[in-house]
């Protein structure tokens, strides 16, 4: 319930923003609220993970299982880009050249 | 990157503070972290809506270059799939919400972390936080190897703002709108994609 209620949010968060374009001002503002927003999340999640003892002891494992999925998710990415490249960048860039 | 430097130094005080057992117990509420995320997305959302450079860069934009993202989110969720099925405990779900950061740690982890436990939380900070880090050292060789998009891809939705620059440097500057126009999409579908792949 709490995601939808996120992402709802969210949404809202963006049609609101469209009302504020060309105020730099508040713009400003709004970016150091989602600086501070982070921070201060960030540091909570900081907390319970310190007294987690699980993950604690853990950490070596949930560092090597996070360095698998950035490969995974790299590897995954980079080859589709090559082939989109090849097929629908590269040859139109000849093209125009 | 000096950015993030700040923003893992707040994870690491909280951290170090949570060993030490020095925080009182309110601070851990959970109605507290609830509340900030639900403000932080409100004004994650405004400072998206109100990027008029970024709503038109979206509408410049046409079918071939929407190719860009959609193969990031495909490689991505894919290529963590694939890892998942080796690693005996992480589910391939979990390991397709961990692939949808797409290198938003600061966000795919709060999020990740309220919707599947901390643990998971953590997996995805390490794991995007990875991922902007090898794509700043290893773009060079990414764009050598793998063409003028390779970069663009492995920044994923870092690619509007932090590995932007180097982007710019290695594929050129007629790249550096598709590199925006890419982050933009995957950034506004961090906090969608994640949701989607954790609560089916």
């Amino acid at each position: 319930m709490t995601s939808y209620i996120v992402i709802g949010l969210f949404i809202a968060g963006i049609f609101i923003g469209r009302q504020l374009k060309n105020k730099e001002k508040t713009r400003k503002r709004v970016d150091k609220a989602v600086n501070y927003a982070i921070y201060l999340l960030l540091f909570l999640l900081g907390i319970s993970v310190g007294i987690n003892e699980d993950i604690i002891q853990n950490f070596s494992r949930i560092g090597y299982k996070a360095l698998l999925l950035t490969i995974g998710a790299l590897a995954g990415s980079i080859l589709l880009a090559k082939v989109i490249y090849i097929f629908f960048f590269k040859k139109y860039q000849e093209k125009e050249s | 990157m000096k950015g993030s430097l700040i923003i893992l130094s707040f994870f690491v005080a909280g951290l170090l503070g949570g060993l030490s057992n020095i925080f009182p117990d309110w601070l851990l509420n959970d109605d507290l972290t609830t509340y900030a995320l639900y403000f932080l997305m409100i004004v994650v959302g405004i400072s998206i809506g109100s990027d008029a450079n970024a709503f038109s860069v979206l509408r410049k934009m046409n079918i071939r270059v929407l190719l860009v993202p959609l193969v990031v989110i495909i490689g991505s969720l894919a290529g963590a799939a694939l890892v998942a099925i080796f690693l005996s405990d992480i589910t391939i779900q979990q390991a397709m919400a961990v692939g949808a950061g797409f290198g938003y740690y600061s966000l795919s982890s709060i999020f990740i972390s309220k919707l599947s436990g901390d643990e998971l939380g953590v997996v995805a900070l390490l794991s995007n936080i990875f991922r902007e880090i090898f794509t700043l050292l290893l773009m060079p060789l990414l764009v050598r190897y793998f063409g003028k998009l390779a970069g663009i891809a492995s920044g994923g939705a870092t690619s509007m703002d932090t590995t932007l620059p180097v982007i710019v440097k290695f594929s050129g500057k007629e790249y550096g709108v598709i590199a925006i126009f890419s982050g933009i999409i995957l950034t506004i579908l961090v906090p969608v994609l994640v949701t989607f792949i954790l609560e089916i």
